[in-house]
């Protein structure tokens, strides 16, 4: 299977956040900082690090994530493990 | 004690089961009061084991099973006493929640965890001690113990390497990383994974199945293939108050404690 583009896995994260966390999906922007524009806390953003696991069918450790709180970081972070 | 209703944890029988539901906010952390109810969970456990064929530990929080050791009130210790008193302190609190565990480890019972979202530290090491982890679609396991300077400290490394190999238990040590249940199950840990929201269910109708066998036998199985290794858990409490010693110690608990940043949790 073909490795999606960056803009694809960027886009599946936002639509992934913006239905679990009932945000509205036009509300969200690669460069939001997701803690404030998903209104969540640490344990919040483990459970969206799972989520996102699951649906890109990786393992991506959480001190990758050190720091990263945009989306579009986030997505560079998984696309290196597809 | 068929029946109790603490301020952190209750247990009853449940169609031959009894059901240990931890539920102290925000995330069943484990501090003074967990302990003393979980002490008084241990005491009653033996007569319960009488007019009952399986454990089930499981959370009705919905943040997880479990975060671990109330860090909180294991840095207020360390600041309101006198280094040595804090130090026997910390001490006897692990052998107290030892005993604990090892009464769990040991009972001739099968023992069940269900498990759901963090399930970390303290926590992750109360499920160790049950026979089977049944593990929600979104839990989460961690010992992020060596950010703040020490080591498990409830059992939890002679226990997991009494279950995996020691290359995947120091992956995780060393690390101190957090993963998900798919690879939990890969590397043996969860033996079961349910739907969100569905690990009791599952874990009631695994004690269900259990209940069909001969109580006699399935102790004797359960005490040939688990053995307590209480050599090296007394080892471990050993280490764990020599790290605890340390200025670092205090300075990671202190980090976290004060830490209003959104990750504390994020290694």
């Amino acid at each position: 299977m073909p490795v999606p583009t960056i803009d694809h896995t960027l886009d599946e994260i936002l639509n992934l956040a913006a239905s679990h966390f009932k945000v509205p999906r036009e509300k969200l922007t690669p460069d939001d900082d997701f803690f404030k524009t998903l209104g969540i806390d640490s344990l919040q953003a483990l459970d969206l690090l799972t989520r996102l696991e699951h649906h890109f069918r990786i393992e991506l450790p959480d001190y990758e994530l050190q720091g990263v709180s945009d989306f579009r970081t986030l997505a560079n972070r998984i696309q290196a493990r597809l | 004690m068929k029946e109790f209703k603490g301020q952190t944890l209750s247990w009853q029988i449940v169609n031959g089961a009894v059901e240990l539901a931890l539920h102290r906010n925000p995330c069943n952390e484990i501090g003074s009061l967990t302990l003393d109810e979980l002490e008084k969970f241990a005491a009653a456990l033996p007569g319960l084991a009488n007019d009952s064929h399986a454990l089930i530990i499981h959370s009705t929080l919905a943040a997880g099973f479990s975060a671990g050791a109330d860090l909180r009130e294991l840095f207020q210790r360390g600041r309101a006493m006198e280094k040595q008193a804090a130090l026997r302190g910390v001490r006897d609190f692990l052998e107290r929640i030892h005993a604990v565990m090892n009464t769990i480890d040991g009972i001739p019972l099968t023992t069940i965890a269900a498990v759901h979202g963090v399930t970390f530290g303290g926590g992750f090491e109360l499920a160790l001690v049950c026979d089977i982890i049944i593990a929600d679609r979104m839990a989460r396991f961690c010992f992020p113990e060596l950010r703040l300077g020490l080591i498990p400290g409830f059992g939890g490394i002679p226990r997991l390497k009494r279950d995996l190999g020691n290359a995947v238990v120091r992956d995780l040590l060393l690390t101190g990383r957090s993963f998900n249940v798919t690879k939990a199950q890969q590397i043996g840990l969860v033996s079961q994974i349910a739907a969100e929201g569905e690990a009791l269910r599952v874990a009631r109708a695994t004690a269900n199945q259990v209940a069909k066998f001969d109580r006699k036998t399935a102790a004797a199985a359960k005490e040939f293939v688990k053995t307590i290794p209480y050599d090296e858990l007394k080892r471990e409490i050993d280490i764990f108050c020599d790290l605890y010693a340390r200025p670092a110690v205090e300075e990671g608990l202190r980090k976290f404690v004060e830490n209003e940043t959104a990750q504390p949790y994020l290694p």
